[in-house]
């Protein structure tokens, strides 16, 4: 079997199994190479968004395969994606199939990203498959010789209402055949038939719960992952990074390697340097012993981790957002009876993958081929078509399945870099990053400072607000993008004008009088060849801000000795408008039903503590991104006397709008709050001024089983009050509960002891040490 | 190079290698079991456990010519074409996210489960503590577990020993 075909198997599952024809997809040089390879050695033309035969197969059988241009980082979209198609063709669930984010085989969607797989990218799908039975059942009733109007559909076989004997089905109609039927529609985004997507309450699977397809075969050890491609004549390269940041390379000496038994090449231009070996253990070697000459920079690449706040306050921005100004804020502030300012910091935080970024290329027949997890594998293959300078159509990119990919990761690096070597050697290429080098060198989110001002009237209203991010995100960089790739950036390439980068305001809906928010963004002194380079990490800079923000909340009702939840209800029902999607009122709802959820009492933080070692308290913080509005509270412990914090309970009110698949989006949630958990008690990149030094899970921790809280609640809700609209379309579920953990957190420490921690992350030696300089 | 012999779920393979290679790179690269993977190289994270003489054990620093027992991978723990009651649970929870670790944290589990049939919550916190996941699945994976300890204890025969445990 070739690659693709036991990629296909897998994900058909039940195909196999009933004995259908899986289809050839033959790579050339694969492994047990096919007689059809021709099929396979390109060139790649993009598969046409406007056909409706690029998106549904319908084979023999009576089954569909489905071809979306989306890829799946392990949140079931793949699924859920089945469930709305299934039901807009009326076929079942289970008689379907999903193939994502090879170029060459489904239409670019542009992979994953912005939590846009059901909000924005499942649309297209839907309305081609509802073209689909349009088509069909056309075809039927030309079939049964009955109108269109007096046959039914169900499970893939039309009948006619007055007659069901009299019967067909897809298969019978098209299988072996295609639909050639032209879409309309100026992008992907806004391919249309003539037949409308059916309303909510007419969707089957939609809102249901089938198991993921994609588990099975993970849990048999079946699954063929990105990293398990192996190809005839492939070779194994590991990269030998750069010493020290912004360092040159001066000197290879290659006699250190040439006697490593297997030992292919070394590959270098400007300061990037491979090493290919016959067998992945003597690659491995071989970038171990390999003596290359790195001169240090003239000047300090950045200052020391612990000094990173200090310089971002004193650096001057490279830009500033304009500032977002509701009514008079200085005269606000001047008549204000009391006025509460806190400074908070995040410091970078990395992806730090389980497993090191990796690709595989093969170079056969003049093309370039690609296996790939990046998440944006159509990003990859026209990021790799410039930066080889090769036509994009001779370049494709399979994507497979692969570690957690939440934002920009190093995979976009990993892929360039697989692809230049497969190209320079002349054969097949597996590259894959060392633990060290993924936990120094994978892209970061940015490290934020916020300044907060508040100022509250004598009732306790906060009438006054001051929003003041600062973020060390200058040259940002994107996916895929041929001159900022790591490996292009080390060649030697340079933007002209680096990415601007951003510092985001928060999201909340409460209603301020007087407020004013600005971002700034500042640069570290080396701007290009960084390990401290900052891409998307799940919600770009939303667990930052939020963290600000929504302490800052807790440490105004704090102030007018308010309880956190009715003090941020106030404000929330303080307003009288709202916007198209009713966010205020759906953060009200998603406030009331975490409280409720959680069993919140109303009194003032903090309480009084108690006399034990162990100190509890809960905390509460809510945001939104898009759409998407998530309330979260948590309650924690504190060991006094070790400065630990166990979020013992988390609880979580998470209104997406429709819910397509309850129970993949209820563990999409419960990963996501613990992922800002780990970023809340354990994630730092450090480094001094040379080089990074968080390399590994000891210098690098993450969070961990006995970190896990004794309980977790996940409440869907589905605010919407308009009563003529039941119907919300589903928005990101992906990233926006990792918003408010951060905060809620910070809230539940200073309500268990008084303490208020403003810099992330809470290890126990901080925790401690605020502990100590608190209550001596 | 040297020939080194292994035996690997019920088959017994010989591949000429370097002794000190890690037995992660010939399972995965040699005898096509790519189940465990690569995560750290560390001993760090748990991607590559397999299981011998019963333990658990990181194959991504165990040289391949000490071992001397049978290896069990992931692929091996299915019998007669049915999962293992912790691979079933792991879908009956719909534990994985992107799944990468859950080669480590299954293999884990069932080294546990052999050992200690009932674990306590405790016991299950600190025997799976250093298996890692950066999906942060931690949650359900502790709930097929148990669910899993379940499935075994009602399908074999009861002990006293076990009953008192």
């Amino acid at each position: 079997m070739t690659v693709e075909e036991v990629l296909l198997t897998h994900r058909r599952g039940f195909l196999k199994s009933a004995g259908m024809l899986v289809v050839s997809f033959a790579i050339p040089g694969a492994e047990g190479q096919s007689s059809s390879a021709a099929q396979g050695s390109g060139p790649y033309p993009d598969p046409d968004f406007r056909q409706l035969d690029s998106w549904i197969v319908i084979h023999e059988n009576n089954t569909a395969t489905f071809y979306v241009g989306k890829t799946d980082c392990g949140q079931g979209t793949g699924t859920s994606f089945r469930q709305l198609m299934s039901d807009e063709l009326d076929i079942a669930f289970e008689q379907t199939a999903c193939i994502m984010g090879s170029t060459d085989k489904t239409v670019d969607q542009g992979g994953s990203g912005g939590s846009t797989a059901m909000e924005r990218d499942s649309w297209p799908m839907r309305r081609a498959a509802a073209e689909a039975r349009r088509v069909l059942l056309e075809m039927g009733s030309d079939r049964l010789g009955t109108p269109a109007d007096q046959l039914a559909v169900s499970d893939a076989v039309i009948t006619v209402k007055a007659d069901p004997s009299r019967r067909v089905s897809y298969g019978e109609l098209i299988a072996g055949k295609k639909f050639n039927v032209t879409l309309t529609g100026a992008n992907v985004n806004a391919v249309s038939g003539v037949a409308k997507v059916k309303p909510v309450q007419e969707l089957r699977s939609t809102g249901q719960s089938p198991q993921r397809y994609d588990i099975p075969p993970k849990v048999d050890g079946s699954l063929k992952w990105a990293v398990d491609v192996r190809l005839p004549g492939m070779v194994h390269a590991r990269n030998v990074k750069p010493l020290f940041a912004g360092a040159k390379l001066t000197n290879i000496d290659e006699s250190s390697v040439r006697n490593i038994p297997g030992f292919v090449r070394v590959v270098s231009k400007g300061n990037y340097l491979a090493v290919v070996c016959e067998r992945e253990e003597q690659a491995i070697r071989a970038a171990r012993q390999l003596k290359a000459t790195w001169e240090k920079p003239a000047a300090a690449p950045f200052p020391a981790s612990e000094d990173l706040f200090r310089y971002m306050r004193a650096a001057t921005p490279t830009s500033a957002s304009s500032p977002i100004v509701v009514g008079n804020p200085d005269a606000a502030f001047s008549g204000a009876a009391k006025i509460i300012e806190a400074e908070y910091e995040v410091p970078f935080q990395g992806h730090t993958a389980i497993a090191g970024a990796h690709a595989t290329a093969d170079p056969s027949d003049g093309q370039m081929t690609v296996y790939s997890n990046d998440m944006k594998s159509y990003g990859m293959r026209n990021g790799v078509a410039t930066f080889l300078g090769m036509p994009r159509e001779k370049v494709r990119v399979v994507w497979m399945e692969g570690p957690q990919g939440y934002g920009r990761t190093a995979a976009d690096d990993a892929g360039c870099e697989a692809a230049w070597i497969a190209r320079e050697i002349g054969r097949p290429v597996r590259m894959q990053w060392m633990r060290d080098e993924e936990t120094a060198w994978d892209t970061k989110g940015p490290a934020f400072v916020v300044k907060m001002r508040g100022g509250l009237d004598s009732e306790g209203r906060l009438v006054a607000y001051d929003y003041h991010a600062r973020s060390c995100d200058y040259n940002h960089v994107g996916y895929n993008e041929p001159d900022t790739v790591l490996i292009a950036q080390l060649m030697g390439a340079r933007r002209a004008k680096p990415a601007s980068g951003s510092a985001a305001t928060p999201s909340e809906m409460y209603a301020i009088p007087n407020r004013r928010m600005v971002g700034e963004v500042v640069a570290l002194p080396m701007v290009w060849e960084t390990p401290l380079r900052t891409g998307n990490l799940r919600d770009p800079n939303g667990p930052q801000s939020t963290f600000a923000a929504e302490s800052f909340i807790d440490e105004l009702a704090a102030a007018v000795n308010a309880d956190p939840f009715e003090f941020r209800m106030k404000m929330l029902t303080a307003g009288a408008g709202d916007d198209n999607g009713f966010r205020r009122a759906r953060s009200i709802a998603a406030l009331k039903a975490v409280a409720e959820a959680y069993g919140w009492d109303a009194r003032p933080s903090p309480k009084s503590p108690g006399n034990g070692d162990v100190l509890t308290g809960r905390g509460i913080a809510y945001s939104f991104r898009g759409q998407t509005v998530v309330a979260q509270i948590a309650e924690v412990e504190v060991n006094r006397k070790t400065g630990h914090v166990w979020a013992k309970r988390l609880v979580c009110a998470h209104d997406c709008g429709l819910v397509v698949n309850p129970q993949s989006l209820r563990r999409a949630v419960e990963g996501a709050m613990l992922h800002a958990l780990s970023r809340a008690i354990h994630e730092e990149v450090r480094f001094d001024t040379e080089k990074v030094t968080s390399v590994d899970w000891v210098s690098h921790p993450t969070l961990r089983h006995s970190d896990v809280p004794e309980r977790m609640d996940v409440v869907l809700v589905n605010g919407d009050p308009h009563p003529n609209r039941p119907d919300l379309p589903p928005y990101g579920a992906g990233e926006a509960a990792c918003k408010p953990m951060l905060a809620a957190i910070a809230n539940a420490i200073h309500d268990a002891t008084g303490v208020r921690l403003r810099r992330v992350p809470f290890r126990d030696a901080r925790v401690l040490a605020a502990l100590r300089a608190a209550h001596g | 190079m040297s020939k080194i012999t292994l035996k690997v779920n019920g088959s017994t393979h010989t591949v000429d290698v370097e002794p000190a290679t890690p037995l992660l790179y010939i399972l995965r690269n040699d005898l096509g079991l790519q189940g465990p993977r690569f995560g750290c190289g560390l001993g760090q994270c748990g991607a590559c456990t397999v299981i011998i003489n019963g333990a658990a054990v990181r194959s991504c620093i165990l040289p391949a010519s000490s071992v001397k027992s049978e290896i069990t991978t992931l692929e091996g723990l299915s019998s007669h074409g049915k999962l293992h009651p912790l691979q079933q649970a792991w879908i009956d929870e719909q534990v994985p996210a992107c799944g990468f670790c859950q080669n480590g944290q299954i293999m884990t589990a069932k080294a546990m489960l052999d050992k200690i049939p009932h674990p306590t919550d405790a016991q299950i916190r600190e025997t799976m503590n250093s298996t890692l996941c950066r999906c942060m699945t931690y949650y359900s994976i502790q709930t097929a577990i148990k669910r899993a300890a379940k499935v075994l204890a009602d399908g074999r025969p009861v002990s006293g020993k076990e009953v008192a445990a």
